[in-house]
């Protein structure tokens, strides 16, 4: 199987970035790992994107530039893969990221009067961080659990049966216990 | 001999448990297969008539016939062809979670479906695309493809044979046009997920240009229960024109929504029966059978057989089999209008009719639910419903977007014309 060329890709002018004065050892390894399973080594972009924002929160374009050289990858492939996914993200986040459900069945329990809610309680809209920088607030396409709806993703862990008593109590142990690196 | 294929397995406190799914049958089946040749384990599951699982309900032994096997499946230097099985996880229809249920109470189960489809198609490695907002399903998967590898059942020589096989979780990051099988492959590959133009088919040049074979979740699920028991057994568990069990559900303001394993063809008012009905004071309005991307039917439609054809004859999509409940408090044009929201986010933006044409649909919906609607606006959304329609549009996203709107259109056109001669919404909203 030949090798489709990119000419357009090619001709776009790469920052230099030497991957081994970006990223940890540890990242390495793990996007390494990832490599291993594959035929090609740009099919783990998306692993290494994960695993890069799970060590910085967000994906800087620092990290973007020295995934590729880990990958030996196009800038511009690995920026297309990163801007494709609603779970990769491209700007900073705050310490705590919370997903909330707004598609159907979300929206047939109160997805409005809960999403307002929490917009008041934080102050902050949809795509926004509050100004202490502990939380950022984002919306999610279906998280798969309608059956306990309305639902939202606190950091990766799913919150179920949502309503105004629990969403107070959900930010106010945010608020005391602070952020994951404390 | 049970009746529950599916969720015989299910254990909600140990399901990484390797024994515990041995001890009740588990992996027999994919020693059975190991005893036949690939040929023949293909043969048994078209004989079963098990249809895909993942929405378009093509016949899995047909979809897996195509890959080349043998004497055709080898390089020039005549050493057999690298081949890939990858499981669809991706499950993102608004309305659906069967599949998590799934791999988060019965992962060997799954596991073993696919080492069944992997050997009957002769591929080596396999992958399962999971999405990446299911963290316990990547946790338990892992951890029961680790016992797995460690019995011996995966691996090099399985069980002293000749057969190889390792098998890879690959967590996605959010995408539902990865549900689509040729962007499925691509974002395997690491590229950006647009669809693949069809042909070459995936079963002849997919993952990496490979033959490869992308089967659902629970389509894969079927499968060990069809090599311990049979294809007539599997073909005789449901009274209608498709065989097995199916996994269906129902949400939205139902008493008690949930998920229920019952034989192909049964009907969307036992399901809503087993729901306990709708929440007091409400009623059924209308209701789609089977995901985000699936036509309403009405309250006079409960007693079909939810079965591909029989769903289809009513003018909808049988689809994943989650059912979504619109009761009558909530407003049909806002539920649309919802529905066009979550497409035209997801559009991959590949073709214009479908990064476009939805973008426009959600404006003119908002307009209308707003109050400010005007019957152009009507007639525009009813155009847009054929501009969108299969054949003007790269792969299916935009077409499952028009259903919901068109027959919403058609079967609410009071509650439309109602939003555009008050002005307002009459729900409220």
């Amino acid at each position: 199987m030949s090798k489709v060329t990119m000419p357009v890709e090619q001709q776009i002018p790469i920052q230099q970035v030497d991957y081994r004065a970006v990223l940890s050892e540890q990242e390495i390894a793990a996007i390494e790992h990832e490599c291993s399973l594959y035929e090609e080594r740009a099919a783990a972009g998306i692993d290494a994107l994960k695993i890069v924002q799970d060590h910085r929160r967000w994906v800087s374009d620092e990290s973007l530039y020295a995934i590729a050289d880990l990958l030996q990858m196009p800038v511009v492939q690995l920026e297309g893969v990163a801007t494709f996914y609603n779970l990769i993200y491209r700007q900073p986040v705050g310490e705590h990221v919370i997903h909330l459900c707004d598609s159907i069945s979300c929206w047939l329990h109160d997805f409005p009067k809960i999403a307002e809610h929490l917009k008041a309680k934080l102050g902050i809209d949809f795509g926004q961080t509050t100004a202490d920088g502990k939380v950022t607030l984002l919306t999610n396409v279906c998280l798969g659990c309608c059956d306990t709806a309305p639902a939202l993703m606190l950091d990766g862990d799913l919150v179920e049966n949502l309503d105004i008593p629990s969403i107070d109590n959900m930010l106010g142990k945010l608020t005391a216990r602070g952020g994951k690196n404390d | 001999m049970t009746n529950r294929p599916l969720t015989e397995h299910l254990d909600r406190s140990n399901p990484q448990d390797i024994k515990a799914y041995q001890s009740s049958g588990g992996y027999q089946g994919f020693k059975n297969a190991l005893a036949m040749e690939p040929q023949a384990v293909q043969q048994q599951v078209s004989d079963s008539k098990l249809k895909g699982r993942g929405g378009a309900g093509f016949m899995t032994g047909m979809k897996w016939s195509f890959v080349p096997m043998g004497d055709k499946a080898l390089n020039q230097d005549g050493t057999p062809q690298q081949k890939y099985l990858v499981c669809n996880a991706d499950e993102m229809e608004p309305g659906t979670f069967k599949d998590r249920l799934l791999m988060e109470g019965a992962p060997h189960l799954l596991i073993e479906g696919m080492m069944i489809a992997a050997y009957a198609i002769g591929a080596s490695v396999a992958y399962i695309f999971l999405r990446g907002e299911y963290r316990l399903c990547a946790t338990r998967l892992q951890q029961a493809i680790d016992e797995a590898t460690k019995s011996g059942l995966l691996g090099k020589n399985i069980n002293g044979s000749d057969y190889s096989l390792s098998l890879h979780l690959h967590l996605s990051a959010g995408r539902y046009i990865c549900g689509e099988e040729t962007a499925l492959i691509n974002a395997l590959e690491g590229r950006r997920a647009n669809p693949r133009a069809k042909p070459p088919f995936p079963q002849v040049m997919g993952l990496f240009g490979r033959p490869t074979i992308v089967n659902n979740c629970e389509t894969l699920c079927n499968l060990p229960s069809i090599l311990n028991h049979g294809a007539q057994w599997y073909s005789e568990l449901a009274n209608s024109p498709d065989a097995g069990t199916k996994i269906y559900g129902v949400s939205g303001r139902v008493k008690n929504a949930g998920l229920w394993e019952l034989p192909m063809g049964a009907t969307a008012q036992q399901i809503l029966d087993l729901a306990n009905g709708m929440q007091d004071g409400l009623k059924l309005k209308g209701w789609l059978p089977g995901g985000a991307s699936t036509d309403f039917l009405l309250p006079e439609h409960l007693d079909i057989p939810m079965e591909y054809d029989a769903i289809a004859k009513a003018g909808s999509r049988l689809g994943t089999g989650g059912i979504i409940a619109l009761d009558d408090h909530h407003c049909p044009v806002g539920m649309i209008l919802n529905l066009l929201q979550f497409f035209a986010q997801e559009s991959c933006g590949w073709c214009t009719p479908c990064r476009d044409g939805l973008p426009w649909a959600v404006e003119i919906l908002s307009r209308i639910e707003a109050g400010k609607g005007s019957q152009d606006d009507i007639d525009q959304l009813l155009k847009m419903c054929g501009f969108m329609w299969i054949g003007k549009t790269f792969c299916a996203l935009a077409p499952g977007a028009v259903e919901p709107l068109r027959s919403g259109l058609t079967y609410f056109a009071d509650e439309f014309q109602q939003h555009i001669d008050h002005k307002g919404c009459p729900y409220g909203h």
